[in-house]
C-alpha cells in the first residue's frame, strides 16, 4: 500500500511539473517582448523542473535521491541569475521596452550603459 | 530497490512526460529560430536546457538509475554556464581574451 502511495505522489509532482513547463513554454512563443519571455520562461520552468526533481526524490527515497534535492537548490540559485544576466545584456543592447514601461532611474543607481 | 521496473502506470505517466517535454523542446526550438533578436533566441536555449534537465530525471524514474539524476545536474551546470556566457559575449564580444 505504501509503494502505491509513492507510486501516486509521483505521478501527481510528475503532471504539476509537466503542466508547469507546458505553461513556460505557451509564454515563450506567445508573449510580446524578449523581457515578457523571459519572465514567462524563467519562473514557470523552475518551478517544474523543480518538481519534476521532487518527484525523483520520492522516487529514490532520501538516500539515492540527494542529488535531486542538490538540483532543486541549484535551479532556484541559477535560473534567475541567468535570467538577470540575460535581461541586462538586452537592455545594454538596446531592445525596446512595450511602450508603457520605464527603467528606473533612481537616484545612486549605477549608470547602466556606461562604456568599460 | 532502486534498480527495479517501476509500476505500469507511473511507466505510462513517466513516458507521457517524456512525450510532452519532448515536444515543448520543439515548441522552444521555434523562438530559437524565429525569435527576432539575440536575447530571445538566448531565452529559448535556456528554456530548452530547463527541458533537458527535467527529461534526464525522468528518465532517471524510467529506468531505475539514480546516475541519471546526477547527469541533470551536470546539464543544469553547462546551461547555466552557457546562458551566462552568451549574454556577456553579445554585449562584450569577448569572453576569453
Amino acid at each position: 500500500m505504501a509503494a502505491t502511495l509513492t507510486t501516486w505522489i509521483e505521478i501527481a509532482l510528475i503532471a504539476v511539473g509537466a503542466f508547469f513547463l507546458t505553461v513556460g513554454t505557451i509564454g515563450l512563443l506567445r508573449f510580446p517582448n524578449v523581457y515578457n519571455r523571459m519572465h514567462a520562461t524563467s519562473k514557470p520552468t523552475t518551478l517544474g523542473t523543480a518538481t519534476v526533481f521532487l518527484a525523483g526524490f520520492v522516487h529514490f527515497g532520501p538516500g539515492d535521491g540527494l542529488p535531486a534535492l542538490v538540483g532543486i537548490a541549484f535551479l532556484f540559485l541559477t535560473v534567475p541569475t541567468g535570467a538577470h544576466m540575460i535581461a541586462r545584456s538586452a537592455k545594454r543592447m538596446g531592445i525596446p521596452f512595450e511602450s508603457n514601461v520605464t527603467w528606473p532611474e533612481l537616484p545612486g543607481t549605477p549608470e547602466d550603459d556606461e562604456d568599460d | 530497490m532502486a534498480t527495479e521496473a517501476p509500476a505500469p502506470v507511473l511507466e505510462l505517466a513517466v513516458r507521457a512526460a517524456l512525450l510532452l517535454t519532448a515536444g515543448l523542446s520543439v515548441l522552444a526550438a521555434y523562438r530559437v529560430v524565429a525569435g527576432p533578436t539575440i536575447p530571445d533566441r538566448v531565452v529559448g536555449l535556456d528554456a530548452i536546457a530547463t527541458n533537458v534537465v527535467a527529461i534526464a530525471v525522468l528518465f532517471a524514474i524510467l529506468t531505475g538509475r539514480v546516475l541519471f539524476v546526477t547527469v541533470s545536474l551536470v546539464l543544469a551546470i553547462i546551461g547555466f554556464i552557457a546562458t551566462v556566457t552568451v549574454a556577456k559575449f553579445v554585449v562584450e564580444g569577448d569572453i576569453i581574451e
